[in-house]
């Protein structure tokens, strides 16, 4: 079964007094495992769809289907579910809570779980060894580097083992250093947990990271190409 | 989670302590506001009940059509048994008969010989039975300059600054011409024995009190009273009270059309009393709630931009997965947190200044020189009962109907959208 079917997907949105198209009929599945890409110049519609596929938006034609849910026919109730039990989203501007530790916003995800205090405390210590920030578990946002600030980003996303992470333009702003940082601890989680990683991107960085590389333009899937493993080998 | 909401609060300086500051601050206003124009207004309006006009007045018809004048010839006769049926009637009013006179103070030398002269105010009262509440009602001792209060029939009190202007002491004799309850003049003698200040100019610019029987035996008015006042359970004047009993009482008496038929009167009903009552209650009314209307719109305002200024940490916990009504619910608790607190600190501080008012008062006594009506020189607040849980009006209410509102935010929009604003 595929993680996520996109079926003749549209989306519109209402624009003065007409409609704006923002997608157009995408059609697209994505397997268990995947660490892909949503790549194309600004405005070209890649928030939209990850916000679809993160079930923060609903599609105005067709249907993406994620883990078995058809994003468009779920309640709020059932969203919040799936987004609390399955998903990870990660930032370009990290999105972390400003007065909470680091170890707090790791932990958020597993207290909206209701999961016990001695597992979360466990879940959270793994997730920060991950990204390699144990020793600053009791930082608060504002004192860490904005290579740091991801790295937290990414533990939260991750700490409850999500099947799918979303990250909209992760290495937006970061320098190349911190970027290749934060893209090695998430290829080796993709590899390590086989997360299935969706990137929006339209940074070279990333891009040379990816396994598979959508293309979209204006609104539609321009190309969608599989790269052989020889070639990230090189990389 | 509990315990993740209240850290955030905690640490959230803006989002805790600013709030509660500006709820306070507002709180307090209110708080001390109120009790200020109730001390102030209630204390004018009680200074002149206590002094000449009552919660209630009872008097002839005719001496009622000319009340001003305290015309005593018109006074009731059988002041006893109607004290008497009042008291059986309305067993809740205290009510004590009362002469008030006007007459000449005339300070003798030690020849005898007229030394100084002055139009007195007098005021005959129960100084001297048992049962007497008249004391300690018009607040004699804390007003006693020099010398003692009145022990024995034939002494007198005068007010300080017109034993100041006559130039007598304690011990010294002085003679009342006034007319009797007949028309023809009278003479009595009096042993002054102690000075006092009302702290009320127009009272204390020619007070003499005297025991209601010497007054009597002045002015011949044997078994009368030129007026019997009521005063309401409680020591505070209520308009709809005693209006109820004076039509009440009015009702037995409506068919007599004699002159000397008693009449009942509230303080709101007597000369410009009325006016001033209901500009009492008018300012009260709306001073307050201009006060507590501002109050309100300013806090409700903080509720709302502290609220929205959180749509990103909304965004980001609905990303998590937390639900909408859980976010929404949060954030009315925490604002009702910030209200309760914010009030109760607001109160606690407007109800200590208003105390230390009550308490201290202000004196104005320089600007209220020759004022014709009855005003306190000292300013105080009146702490009521209403004071207790006005500033949850424009603490808790407003706070939480802002925070309801800028919450409405999390429903319309689209989740997508909180996070435009948050990348924003
Ligand atoms: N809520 C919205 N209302 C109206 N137009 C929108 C909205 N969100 C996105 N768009 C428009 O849809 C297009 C695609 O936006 P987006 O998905 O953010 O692009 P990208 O992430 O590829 O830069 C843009 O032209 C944008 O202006
Ligand atoms: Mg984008």
């Amino acid at each position: 079964m595929n993680l996520i079917d996109v079926k003749n997907l549209s989306k519109r949105f209402p624009m003065g007094k007409g409609e704006f198209t923002a997608l157009k009929d995408i059609n697209l599945t994505i397997g268990k495992g995947e660490f892909v890409g949503l790549i194309g110049p600004s405005g070209s519609g890649k928030t939209t769809l990850l916000n679809i596929l993160g079930s923060l938006d609903v599609p105005s034609d067709g249907e993406a289907i994620v883990l078995g849910n058809s994003i468009g026919a779920l309640s709020a109730k059932q969203s919040a579910m799936l987004r609390k039990e399955s998903l990870g989203f990660i930032f370009q501007s990290y999105n972390l809570l400003q007065v909470h530790t680091v170890y707090e916003n790791v932990e958020f995800p597993l207290l909206l779980l209701k999961l016990p205090a001695a597992e979360r405390k466990k879940m959270v210590m793994d997730a920060l060894a991950w990204v390699g920030l144990t020793d600053k578990a009791k930082s608060k946002p504002p004192q860490l580097s904005g290579g740091e600030c991801q790295r937290v980003a990414i533990a939260r996303a991750m700490v409850k083992r999500p099947s799918l992470v979303l990250a909209d333009e992760p290495t937006a702003n970061l320098d190349a250093a911190n970027s290749h940082n934060i893209l090695k601890t998430m290829e080796a989680l993709n590899r390590d947990l086989n997360t299935t990683f969706v990137f929006a991107t339209h940074d070279e960085k990333v891009i040379g990271y990816l396994r598979r590389k959508i293309f979209l333009l204006d609104g539609s899937i321009d190309k969608d190409e599989v790269v052989e493993h020889s070639k990230i080998a090189a990389s | 989670m509990i315990k993740f909401l209240v850290k955030g609060l905690l640490r959230d300086k803006s989002r805790s302590q600013m709030p509660i500051i500006v709820v306070a601050i507002g709180v307090m206003l209110t708080v001390f506001i109120h009790a200020y124009i109730n001390g102030f207004m209630g204390d004018t309006i009680e200074l002149n009940a206590r002094f000449s006009h009552g919660h209630l007045k009872v008097m002839t018809k005719g001496y009622a059509d000319n009340m001003s004048q305290t015309p005593n010839d018109l006074a009731l006769l059988d002041s006893d048994s109607l004290l008497s049926s009042l008291q059986r009637e309305y067993p809740t009013v205290a009510w004590v008969p009362r002469i008030q006179f006007g007459g000449l103070v005339d300070a003798p030398d030690s020849t005898g010989e007229t030394r100084a002269q002055g139009p007195a105010m007098g005021m005959g009262i129960d100084f001297l039975s048992s049962a007497s509440t008249e004391v300690e009602r018009l607040n004699i001792p804390k007003s006693l300059v020099r010398g003692r209060l009145i022990q024995n029939a034939g002494e007198a009190l005068i007010s300080n600054l017109f034993a100041e202007k006559l130039g007598v002491v304690p011990g010294d004799v002085v003679t009342l011409i006034g007319s009797t309850m007949n028309g023809s003049m009278s003479m009595y003698n009096f042993t002054i024995v102690g000075t006092i200040a009302f702290g009320a100019e127009a009272l204390d610019r020619g007070a003499l009190i005297v025991d209601i029987e010497d007054a009597r035996y002045a002015l011949d008015m044997q078994n009368a009273a030129g007026e019997v006042l009521g005063f309401l359970e409680g020591g505070f004047y209520s308009d709809e009270d005693a209006i109820a009993i004076a039509q009440q009482f009015n009702a037995l008496h409506a068919d007599s059309s004699s002159e000397y038929a008693p009449v009942m009167k509230s303080l709101s009903q007597q000369g410009n009393m009325g006016s001033y009552v209901s500009l009492l209650n008018t300012w009260t009314g709306i001073i307050s709630s201009i006060f507590v209307l501002a109050m309100a719109l300013v806090l409700w305002n903080a509720g709302l931009l502290g609220s929205l200024r959180r749509y990103g940490e909304f965004g980001v916990r609905l990303a998590m997965g937390e639900e909408k009504g859980h976010v929404y619910r949060t954030l009315i608790y925490e604002s009702v947190v910030i209200g309760v607190i914010g009030a109760a600190i607001g109160t606690a501080i407007g109800l200590f200044f208003a105390l230390l008012l009550q308490v201290y008062g202000i004196d104005i006594s320089g600007m209220m020189e020759g004022a014709a009506m009855m005003m306190p020189t000292v300013i105080k607040a009146r702490i009521t009962p209403v004071d207790y849980y006005l500033g949850l009006i424009p603490g808790l209410v407003s706070t939480v109907v802002g925070s309801m509102l800028a919450g409405v935010g999390i429903y319309r929009r689209q989740t997508a959208k909180l996070f435009k604003e948050l990348e924003a």
